[in-house]
């Protein structure tokens, strides 16, 4: 069975039947009848094959989860992950601020100054996953694709100011240098093939 | 009464005692792992090797736990209720022989507490008295959800008590004695003297009422969790609670000895074949209890009393009625 039989709508269309159920007996011999055939019909063995079957092909469908994790797709918006440029190591984040002033629940919350080089730098940076509702908005309004969803959805600690770490969200240096950054193609990034698709912005009305 | 069988009698108890509650606590292991496996899971795997030591940690939790008395409960009658469950359980099995007589190290040991010469009679009423347990505890926890169940528990225990009475008199009646040891002498002639071939009704009424009597899943209602909650157990905690578990599944453990004690020529001719073939059959039946737990639904309490009084009552009568007319002629 594949989805595109359940992406059918159309009810009429399909294997679609309506279960044949007898009449209910009113009389007490109809009555006495059905609880003789549900007696002898042997369901109650069906259903004892049925387990049993599972129990001997052992087929088991769990995972044990600290060590065995389910794939997530790379489209998942798990927690937030800061990436730093590929040639020089800096953050990529330009403190713009777009993202503080999209978070539609506030969560993002951001500081910046002038650095020596009079470049705009970002002194504070934090998001406060408490509040966090993972809708994608941050990373969608990026300019510089340094702000992205990534796959940890691991999120425990002791306090809530753990989850606002921003070194915890940044590319470690080291990774960095290792080529292990992973470019986004998750929600917000620019798809596949985007060039061929950009067209010429017309200009003469 | 001599003093060798004073201490005999005193180290089988005990025996008796420490193996069957062990067992029931590798009964939940065994229960977990079962319905987990039927329904595609693992069960417990992380407390030692496959999850095996899960049970140390569950007893360890439950005998460490606060003991709650709530308030507006009747203290006194809280307090034993479980007590009685688990006591009633255990001195059922003091007529049930688990082994055929076996020597040991020049001595003659008899698997029994107590050969007495009415033993499925005095299991009956023992666990029959085993109703006061829920019923008690249900009645004494100022919860509705408890006393229904000490309703529904009063009701199914005294209705199917009927129907293992009167579906074992049949085989009585032909053995001619409540002696379990009598019984399986009756049957050990090998697979063709099994009562079940010649009271194969009375089998099936005493093993449909044994899921009744144990409060096992098709007729699960006395604690039926997805609606009243655990029932006579919803305001027990700690090793209260753990007192009304262990007598449950001691329960099972002893009626799983005594189905094939009474229709499947329980030990047989007595010989360490007989005495394997004995654990295989209780094995079996602990297994069907686990099996229909995973396989079939609960019926409804008045579903219940429906299958008790209209059908399975009369049944049994007939049975009896048949079983004495043969005899006669």
């Amino acid at each position: 069975m594949n989805n595109e039989q359940f992406n059918n709508r159309n009810v009429s269309e399909n294997a679609y039947y309506l279960v044949d159920i007898e009449d209910y007996p009113t009389d007490g011999w109809g009555k006495f009848k059905r609880v003789l055939k549900r007696t002898f019909r042997g369901e109650l063995f069906v259903g004892l094959w049925v387990v049993l079957r599972e129990m001997i092909k052992f087929d088991i469908h769990t995972i044990q989860y600290p060590q065995e994790k389910m794939p997530i797709g790379p489209r998942y918006r798990a927690v937030h992950e800061m990436k730093r440029l590929w040639e020089s190591g800096t953050e990529r984040c330009i403190g713009c601020g777009l993202c503080e002033k999209i978070c539609i629940s506030d969560c993002i919350r951001m500081d910046t100054k002038i650095d020596e080089n009079s470049r705009k730098e970002v002194s504070e940076y934090s998001i406060n996953l408490g509040r966090c509702i993972f809708c994608g908005y941050c990373a969608e309004v990026c300019p510089e694709l340094a702000i992205t969803h990534g796959g940890r959805y691991e999120n425990g600690s002791e306090q809530r100011e753990h989850f606002v770490m921003y070194e915890d969200m940044l590319t470690p240096i080291d990774q960095l240098k290792a080529g292990n950054q992973l470019e986004f193609d998750g929600f917000g990034a620019i798809t596949p093939h985007e060039d061929e698709r950009v067209k010429k912005t017309p200009l003469a009305y | 009464m001599d003093t060798a069988y004073l201490i005999e009698t005193i180290i089988k108890v005990v025996v008796v005692l420490l193996i069957f509650s062990a067992l029931a606590g590798i009964g939940t292991y065994f229960e977990r792992k079962v319905l987990a496996f039927m329904q595609r899971r693992l069960g417990p795997m992380n407390v030692g090797p496959y999850g095996l030591l899960q049970v140390a940690a569950d007893g360890i939790k439950l005998f460490t736990k606060e003991d709650i008395i709530p308030t507006n409960v009747v203290a006194r009658i809280f307090k034993i209720a479980p007590v009685i469950t688990a006591a009633t359980a255990f001195m059922a099995a003091a007529a049930i022989p688990f082994l055929p007589q076996f020597t040991l190290f020049g001595y003659t040991v008899h698997p029994i507490v107590a050969d007495i010469n009415i033993g499925i009679l005095y299991i009956l009423g023992i666990m029959g008295v085993g109703l006061y347990g829920p019923l008690l505890g249900g009645m004494a926890s100022a919860n509705k959800f408890s006393l229904l169940s000490a309703a529904r528990g009063a009701a199914v225990f005294i209705s199917y008590e009927v129907i293992t009475g009167l579906s074992i008199l049949a085989p009585i009646m032909m053995v001619g004695s409540l002696s379990l040891i009598d019984f399986n002498e009756y049957q050990a002639g090998g697979i063709g003297d099994w009562i079940i071939w010649s009271q194969p009704v009375a089998f099936i009424l005493f093993w449909i009422a044994a899921f009744a009597e144990t409060g096992r899943t098709p007729f699960h209602l006395i604690a039926n969790d997805h609606e009243i909650i655990d029932g006579f157990g919803t305001e027990y905690s700690g090793m209260r609670w753990g007192l009304f578990f262990i007598g449950e599944y001691a329960n099972m453990f002893f009626i799983s000895f005594v189905i094939p004690l009474l229709f499947l020529g329980g030990y047989g001719d007595g010989s360490l074949l007989g005495a394997l073939g004995l654990l295989a059959k209780m094995a079996f039946f602990f297994f069907f209890f686990l099996w229909t737990r995973a396989a079939w639904p609960d019926v409804r309490p008045d579903q219940l009393m429906w299958l008790c009084w209209k059908v399975l009552m009369p049944i049994a009568v007939i049975n009896v009625v048949i079983t004495g007319l043969v005899m006669m002629f």
